[in-house]
């Protein structure tokens, strides 16, 4: 709604006034990763403003330090072998889901994303039982099975958006051509829902990457991944080097971003929605 | 079409063409099924399983049952109205003293002290005394070694010990107990917190669910009518914060709210205040840093119901001779409502189950429900007391996701 020749003044102020509330709200959400970012770069141990000087000190740290290395590596490699489990389950579940008839899709739907919607705590506690109990408390196992099931409902939801605008006369077609169904599967359907798998795979691993409340609870000093690491450091003090743990893990967020983003509209282009 | 090809063709193998079909179409269901049952099978067995078995144990305890079998089998037959009899403390006498062999002593003595206060630290005094006790007046015998023998309320407890289940956890959590006769009592004052708690959760989510759709509802008006280029570009500043995670953003806003922080830098040299503003550890703090991180939760909805508005409406309202604020008011919001509704319930349901946001920008007024289950779990170690408030929880959240469902459907959960 631009502003039109016969506004009325009150019509006007209305519509900057609507301007700057937004802009207010914009500010108020990009605020953090643009205040967080650059004090990472403090060359004092300060979060104020101005900065005596820019130092890469707290970077060197965290990239440095033993205990923040072996954190990160725990991290990376919990969350690499939950995108590869969460992304072949979900996407399993999404290609039946979506055939045609699937009976009491609805009710089957609604449990496999439950995981997002139950309070974390009550998850991580109920978990942290079973664990005890079956012996999988404090193991590289544990840890990785309670967060594939975190993740998996992103996997769920990005391939199913996808099968959504699926034309499934393009697997008819392939298999009255004679192909057989595994070959229906690589040759026709994987190429077209690759987009959606991808950006599940990656919104399966950021939710891993940043999963904190069910590690504290499942895993041991021995697993401890990178954000459970950040939150002991913040019940203490607030540290430099966990702001630049910060940066990191949010730049490392905006790349994951940008991928999805540019995946969508490539999808997008490729099926002629826009 | 169909129906008469089956009644001429038949089939070359004499099976008639449609129990051909039908079986064509119940191996595909199977199919569709065989894909979905790996992950099915999974949730059930590493997420609802457990948390099955975490909610039964808020009405199950066989602690009493299992440890002092005796007393409480002998207790069965006890009418609640004066001291037990002779038998009664004979058998205490004897579950005393194999606890105290079996070293079981303290998990009996801390099953009682939930219920009695004080009481367990006093079984355990006896417990040690018991081998002192010989055959002839147990009664006698064992109110000379402590007086908490004599009454009333210990053999209470001791008796509702014969079942396994208890309604005792469920109880506390909504500032209940039970009285020395077995009735349901309120709480005493020190014991009282969980109403608190749990209006205070919901006092919180509200107030949260509140801010986001002030917030988010012009932004999203402002999205759903700029042209797609500059709407693109100003959805890249809603969705980028969306997936950072919410434990940086915590972080991110104690620095930019602590005492010597940013903001009251900022505050301060616009001379807004003289000195810093407490921002942070309390409900400033807790509000502030939630808000952030559920405004795209509830911006989003709202946003795709929007776009599907045509603006016709308004402008025929315009022509009409509806002034702008009628128009708007009467013809474009109820449209946006759906939205709004989803949006809304959304953030109410995830903000329920907060945990990090408040435990970190929070002080000990602002910590929400799953602090409790947290705390009673590693801390307290009473994990009855755990089960019992997740139990609640979840029944609120479980609730609130069913209504979820029928309105907004689980299909539309969409992410970023």
């Amino acid at each position: 709604m631009a502003t039109f020749a016969y506004a009325s003044l009150t019509e006007k102020s209305w519509y900057y006034l609507h301007r700057l509330i937004c802009g207010a709200v914009l500010l108020f959400l990009i605020a953090p990763i643009l205040v967080i970012i650059p004090l990472s770069f403090n060359s004092a141990p300060f979060f104020t403003y101005p900065m005596p000087g820019l130092s890469l000190r707290w970077y060197h740290e965290f990239f440095l330090t033993d205990s923040w290395q072996r954190a990160l590596y725990n991290s990376i490699f919990v969350a690499v072998l939950v995108t590869l489990l969460s992304t072949v389950l979900g996407t399993l579940a999404a290609l039946g889901l979506s055939r045609p008839n699937f009976p009491w899709r609805a009710a089957v739907m609604s449990l496999l994303i439950s995981p997002m919607i139950v309070p974390v705590v009550i998850t991580a506690v109920a978990v942290y039982f079973f664990y005890a109990n079956i012996g999988l408390l404090n193991s590289y196992t544990g840890l990785i099975l309670a967060h594939t099931m975190g993740a998996t409902p992103f996997v769920v939801i990005a391939v199913t958006a996808t099968l959504m605008g699926f034309d499934h006369s393009l697997s008819r077609a392939a298999a009255g051509l004679g192909a057989p169904p595994i070959t229906v599967f690589f040759k026709v359907i994987l190429p077209l829902i690759l987009p959606g798998m991808v950006s599940g795979a990656l919104f399966a691993f950021l939710a891993s990457f940043d999963e904190v409340v069910i590690a504290l609870f499942v895993a041991s000093p021995e697993q401890r991944t990178l954000p459970m690491v950040m939150f002991s450091g913040l019940r203490e003090q607030y540290s430099p080097t966990i702001i630049a743990a910060a940066s990191v893990l949010m730049l490392f967020s905006i790349l994951v971003l940008t991928t999805i983003e540019l995946l969508r509209r490539r999808s997008e282009r490729l099926r002629g929605i826009t | 079409m169909a129906t008469v090809a089956v009644q001429v063709a038949g089939g070359s193998d004499g099976i008639p063409l449609r129990l051909k079909l039908q079986r064509v179409e119940h191996r595909r269901t199977l199919g569709a099924f065989t894909l979905v049952l790996p992950v099915v099978l999974f949730v059930l067995i590493a997420f609802v399983w457990p948390i099955g078995r975490m909610m039964f144990n808020a009405i199950h305890d066989d602690t009493l049952l299992t440890l002092m079998p005796r007393t409480t089998s002998a207790l069965s037959a006890w009418d609640g109205k004066d001291l037990p009899n002779e038998g009664a403390y004979a058998a205490l006498v004897e579950d005393l003293k194999q606890s105290w062999a079996q070293k079981t002593t303290g998990v009996i003595a801390k099953r009682i002290n939930y219920e009695l206060p004080g009481a367990g630290g006093q079984l355990t005094f006896s417990a040690r005394k018991v081998s002192t006790v010989s055959a002839g007046s147990y009664k006698a015998a064992l109110i000379e070694v402590n007086p908490l023998w004599g009454q009333h309320d210990i053999w209470s407890v001791l008796k509702r010990g014969h079942s396994a289940y208890t309604g005792y956890y469920l109880l506390r959590s909504i500032d209940y107990q039970y009285g020395a006769e077995g009735q349901i009592v309120a709480s005493p004052p020190q014991n009282a917190i969980f109403r608190d708690v749990f209006l205070r959760t919901f006092g919180i989510s509200l107030g949260v669910t509140a801010a986001t759709l002030l917030l988010g509802f012009p932004v999203a008006y402002l999205l759903a009518t700029l042209p797609a280029r500059t709407s693109n570009l100003l959805m890249i500043m809603v969705v980028l914060p969306f997936w950072t995670s919410a434990l940086v953003r915590t972080a991110a806003w104690g620095v930019l709210l602590q005492d010597h922080g940013v903001i009251n830098d900022v505050l301060i040299g616009l001379h807004i205040i003289s000195r810093p503003a407490e921002l942070i550890f309390n409900r400033v703090g807790t509000v502030v840093a939630m808000t952030h991180i559920q405004l795209p939760f509830t911006l989003l909805p709202i946003y795709s119901v929007m776009k599907t508005i045509s603006p016709s409406y308004v402008r025929a309202a315009r022509s009409l001779g509806a002034g702008p604020f009628y128009a708007f008011w009467k013809v474009y919001f109820p449209q946006t409502l759906p939205g709004v509704a989803a949006g809304c319930l959304l953030t109410f349901i995830l903000c329920l189950g907060y945990y990090i946001t408040p435990a970190l920008v929070g002080g000990p007024a602002d910590q929400m429900v799953s602090y409790f289950v947290a705390h009673y779990t590693n801390e307290d170690l009473n994990w009855g007391m755990a089960s019992a408030l997740g139990a609640i929880l979840l029944a609120a959240t479980l609730l609130l996701y069913y209504v979820y469902n029928k309105l907004v459907g689980v299909d539309r959960l969409k992410m970023g």
